[in-house]
């Protein structure tokens, strides 16, 4: 549409690069290295990793063992503590926090939560999650915070830690585990410690944004007030920016619980992770939703009372409030823990919940679903076919090898080939003539890749195109960056299981973003759209992401297919938030004049509003990326294949290189991905003028 | 000091206090190597103004160019000027919230600039007080804790912090307030908060960067007369910046006037619309009813004549030199004559309605 206001995009790179990328697949089928790239090229990075790791373990492991003990020890305790407490003693003290933090709404669902953890019987393996949690989020906590003050003080710091930060943040969850599991053993420890280290990041970026946030005209006036640069920090600096802390121990916390969920997997303790994962693992679908359950509705409160503490309204409201209503919460959960211990030798069922009144509705949901599952079989398959046929498989594989008469009903003849291309070249030059070339060359890349398919495409072409494509939209640097991360994968040997990931990946984006996008359109234009809506967005974004697994795995079983939606419903969120925030943030004066114009409300859609959200729609394209690739990881356990497989492999064979190398790898790609679409979205922003 | 002004002294009649503050060719420029470049290129120049240009012909930013002025002890002294023109940097000079890139600021004669954290700590713990324009105001204190805050950070004991806090909300009109929260006290309130803090250390320095700026204009004249009220109970040296001329009228001893970091102008109301040097001191007088700046002493003197004086009926009342006319004006009805007028007991001679009439008149024209 306006091609001649950006001047990075220069069109006379792309016949000669598409010419060549031509070439290359001409030759593909003759030439073997252009097809996968030779065994002699790949580096033993896997191997020189495996022997690092070892020494390195060998020589410092007596000294992980021995900080891993010194949290058992607080760890054991306080689960035996939470144990040994009468669960009403427990509930009390959880509701006083709720109460203090959120009000009677969020007490009342408090109660109500805890309740199904006793009444199903998993009260036990609850609480010893509990212990974990409550050990792990004060220690990311703390080292978060020691972090962001040493690297806010830092510049120089600064500049080492940020990118850190962003690596650890899209390094997969299962490649965390296992130098962690080397050095610390096997263990409930080891939830503890991947945890808190997981849990670092979110609470030192916000900390460290929340302190640069602090307003100039604070700073100054506590410098005239005299402050020494120690009282500036902490009783200027840190109580101004404590909104955006709270906002970051909201995030650890839940990411503390994310992955002591998932350190279930190598801990194999009694907590309520291992349940899950050991009901799914067996293929029981009514045991493992009921302990979703459990895991759900404990982010839940957990999430809503630590944002509670971070509402700054009722902070003040509760400065506020006399002594007496501040203090009764505290006091009514006091007496109930002093009655509940002092009356739990005559009142058994305080500590141990009967086994005849629980109540653990397994077989009913089994039965149930059986009856759904044969009598929508047809209907089930017939979706799921037509998705892996006509969707996924063509961008994994290509038309080429989809069409098959078992699938499409047909093989394919050369003529189609040939229809095939001419349609495509008619629609690139359409492009061209109505709009741009940019959208002439984006049809001639799409339509290679659905005909050849990401793992069909030669690597080099890939190569190419991806890395061009990200100087062109963000710049040299991020060309050049994922130049080195495609390289990689290419020479660690990871290049085939990449592509399978990129694959699945780009699927579940575009469905995230035309759905999404389309939710996000209604959302804006409505009201109780959006006042819907909202709850179930942040309930998805609060979720541990294996438990998302539990309601698509009981339908689709395990398979492609069940991790394509289970990555959509969690990727599709920040597309649905961005779009409606987007759209609903386009300065009114400019729709006014649009419609003082006379343009109809699809007009006013299409031509004004969805051009200056643009940029913020990326952004949610962007996290909806992210999500994606971190989901992509998860549901290597119901069976999806590609890198997040290959962490998993390795993560069950202790094999430190694979996983190191396949987790890197993962965030290669998130980081090439992210650093694309912001650099793009950055465009967008200067050419409408909005920086 | 203002209108309503018919005994006191007159704006000009300071003269030869104390020197408080004093500021001698400072510059601020900002930019990549600001003080390497300043440093190379001041070399080149001896004069200030292509020395300002050159460093803008580099990239740099100059928010203050060679600019001198002193305030004398007890004194209102006002600094106007464009946004951007550099008021703000120059009174953070004062207080070292910004560095100068060069130059001097005396305070009560000692080099303020040579100061090390230590001493700038004591001397804003004790001497200084500032009030800024969106308040700066601790969200997550109450009204007694934010003003005791400075106090706070001096360690004094909580009893004595509240006492000296509730003596300051009690000067401040403030009383009863003390539990709430910055939010929940209007523009006006929350500016008496930042006005009582910087008082509360009791400073002799105080300044005040655009601090009504950000009140509406009903709200802001009250908070003008409350400022003026404080001022005659304690007696500060006073910078205050404001965009507003009419405000610099009301309160200011002596106004200096910024443009692009530069120093235009400095003196008193009355000699900036009288004797604007350049056509931008002129603009900004423009819209200023002349009335409310010149006085009748200023007349008077041109007025000193023998004859006229004698002619004048018995019982005519005889008033201060520092009266501006709009409230001379009045008395001409029953003592259409005129009126003679006096200064710190010296007689300067008579005003008549003919002459206040000739002078609005004249002042009309452009100068
Ligand atoms: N930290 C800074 N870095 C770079 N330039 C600055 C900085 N602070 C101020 N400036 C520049 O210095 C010049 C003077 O700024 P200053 O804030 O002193 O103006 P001002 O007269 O107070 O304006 P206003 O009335 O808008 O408050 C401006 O051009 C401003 O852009
Ligand atoms: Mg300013």
């Amino acid at each position: 549409m306006s091609s001649n206001t950006a001047s990075r995009y220069s069109f006379w790179i792309w016949p000669p690069l598409l010419a060549v990328c031509a070439l290359m697949i001409w030759f593909a089928p003759s030439v073997s290295w252009l097809r996968t790239p030779p065994a002699s090229w790949s580096l033993p990075v896997v191997d020189i990793t495996n022997q690092v790791t070892d020494v390195f373990v060998g020589f410092a492991k007596p000294f992980f063992r021995a900080i891993g003990e010194l949290f058992a020890y607080p760890m054991e305790a306080l689960q035996s503590l939470l144990q040994w407490l009468p669960w009403p003693a427990t509930v009390a003290i959880f509701t006083a926090f709720a109460w203090v933090a959120a009000g009677w709404k969020l007490s009342l669902f408090t109660v109500f939560a805890l309740m199904y953890m006793v009444v199903t019987g998993y009260w036990a393996p609850s609480m010893n999650t509990l212990g974990t949690v409550l050990i792990s989020v004060p220690l990311a906590l703390a080292i978060g915070f020691g972090l962001a003050v040493i690297t806010y003080s830092s510049p120089k710091v600064n500049r080492i830690v940020q990118p850190m930060l962003d690596f650890m943040q899209t390094v997969p969850t299962f490649a965390y585990l296992i130098p962690i599991m080397l050095l610390f053993g096997f263990g409930p420890v080891v939830g503890v410690i991947a945890s808190a280290i997981y849990a670092c990041p979110p609470m030192v970026r916000n900390m460290i944004v929340g302190l640069q946030q602090v307003p100039a005209d604070i700073i100054e006036s506590g410098r005239m007030s005299g402050a020494t640069p120690a009282q500036l920090f902490w009783q200027v600096r840190v109580p101004n920016a404590m909104s955006t802390i709270m906002v970051g121990v909201n995030q650890a916390t839940m990411a503390a619980l994310s992955m002591v969920i998932i350190a279930a997997i190598i801990g194999s303790s009694a907590d309520i992770g291992w349940e899950v994962l050991n009901q799914m693992r067996k293929a029981r679908f009514g045991e493992s939703l009921i302990a979703g359950l459990v895991i759900a509705l404990f982010a839940m409160v957990l999430d809503r009372i630590s944002l509670g503490f971070s509402d700054r309204s009722r902070a003040v409201a509760r400065q506020h409030a006399s002594v007496l209503v501040r203090s009764a919460p505290w006091a009514i959960a006091l007496s109930v823990v002093v009655l509940c211990v002092a009356f739990a030798p005559q009142i058994t069922w305080f500590s141990v919940w009967p086994e005849g009144w629980v109540f653990y509705p397994a077989d009913s949901i089994n039965a149930a679903l059986q009856y759904v599952t044969k009598e929508y079989a047809d209907f089930m398959k017939g979706i799921k076919n037509s998705a892996l046929f006509y969707f996924l498989l063509p961008i994994r594989i290509g038309f080429v090898k989809a069409i098959s008469p078992f699938s499409w009903g047909f093989a394919l003849e050369p003529w189609m080939m040939h229809a095939y291309a001419l349609g495509a070249g008619v629609l690139s030059l359409l492009g061209a003539w109505r709009f741009s070339w940019r959208i002439a060359v984006g049809v001639i890349i799409i339509a290679t890749i659905l005909w050849f398919g990401m793992t069909g495409i030669p690597w080099a072409v890939f190569i190419l195109v991806v890395s061009t494509l990200a100087w062109q939209v963000a710049g040299v640097r991020v060309g050049l960056m994922s130049l080195f991360a495609w390289l990689f994968m290419v020479v660690t040997g990871i290049w085939d299981q990449a592509m399978v990931s990129v694959a699945m990946c780009l699927a579940a984006v575009l469905v995230c973003l035309l759905l999404g996008g389309a939710l996000g359109v209604w959302a804006s234009r409505s009201d109780r759209v959006s006042s819907f809506i909202r709850p179930i967005n942040d309930t998805l974004q609060s979720m541990p992401l294996f438990v998302i697994l539990i309601p698509f795995l009981m339908f689709f079983q395990i398979g492609e297919f069940t991790s394509f939606l289970a990555i959509i419903a969690y990727a599709i969120v920040p597309c649905i938030r961005y779009t409606e925030h987007g759209l609903r943030n386009v300065p009114e004066t400019t729709v006014e004049a649009a419609v003082a114009m006379g343009s109809t409300p699809r007009q006013l859609l299409w031509n004004v509003k969805l051009p200056l959200a643009l940029p913020q729609i990326m952004l949610g394209l962007n996290q909806c990326v992210m999500f994606a690739l971190a989901m992509l990881v998860i549901t290597a356990l119901v069976g999806s294949k590609g890198l997040g497989q290959s962490v998993y492999i390795a993560l069950s064979n202790s094999n430190a290189g694979q996983g190191l190398v396949a987790g890197f790898g993962m965030a290669f790609i998130a980081i090439v991905a992210d650093r694309i679409l912001q650099g793009w979205s950055l465009t967008r922003q200067k050419e409408l003028g909005l920086v | 000091m203002s209108t309503t002004n018919t005994t006191g002294d007159s704006k000009d009649a300071i003269t030869g206090s104390d020197v408080k503050i004093s500021c001698r060719s400072v510059w601020k420029v900002y930019g990549d190597n600001a003080d390497a470049k300043f440093q190379a290129l001041s070399k080149h120049h001896t004069n200030a103004n292509p020395l300002r240009q050159s460093l803008i012909d580099e990239g740099l930013i100059v928010a203050a160019a060679d600019v001198s002025f002193d305030v004398r002890a007890g004194e209102i002294f006002i600094i106007m000027g464009l946004s951007g023109s550099g008021k703000s940097t120059m009174v953070r000079c004062l207080s070292r919230l910004v560095e100068p890139t060069s130059g001097e600021v005396l305070l009560d004669g000692e080099d303020l600039l040579s100061a090390n954290d230590k001493e700038l700590i004591k001397i804003r713990r004790h001497r200084m007080g500032m009030v800024f324009q969106n308040f700066g105001l601790m969200p997550h204190l109450t009204v007694l804790e934010n003003i005791g805050f400075p106090l706070k950070l001096q360690g004094r004991s909580s009893q004595d912090r509240q006492a000296r806090a509730k003596e300051v909300i009690k000067l401040v009109g403030l009383a009863g307030r003390e539990d709430s929260f910055p939010r929940e006290l209007s523009g006006g309130q929350q500016q008496r908060v930042g006005i009582a803090r910087s008082l509360a250390v009791e400073p002799d320095v105080w300044l005040l960067d655009e601090p009504f700026s950000a009140l509406d204009p009903l709200i802001r004249r009250q908070m003008q007369d409350e400022f003026l009220r404080l001022q005659s109970l304690l007696n500060k040296t006073i910078v205050f910046i404001t965009h507003d001329f009419l405000e610099a009228l009301r309160l200011a001893d002596r106004i200096a006037i910024m443009k692009d970091g530069q120093l235009v102008q400095v003196g008193t109301p009355t000699e900036l619309v009288l004797n604007p040097v350049n056509d931008y001191v002129a603009e900004f007088t423009k819209d200023v009813p002349r009335d409310r700046v010149i006085t009748v002493g200023e007349l008077a003197i041109d007025a000193a004549n023998e004859n006229l004086s004698k002619q004048l009926p018995e019982g005519t009342p005889t008033i201060n030199g520092g009266t501006t006319l709009d409230s001379v004006m009045p008395l001409f009805e029953s003592h259409p004559h005129g009126v003679s007028v006096e200064h710190k007991g010296e007689n300067l001679g008579v005003v008549t309605p003919a002459m206040v009439i000739k002078a609005l008149a004249q002042q009309q024209q452009p100068a």
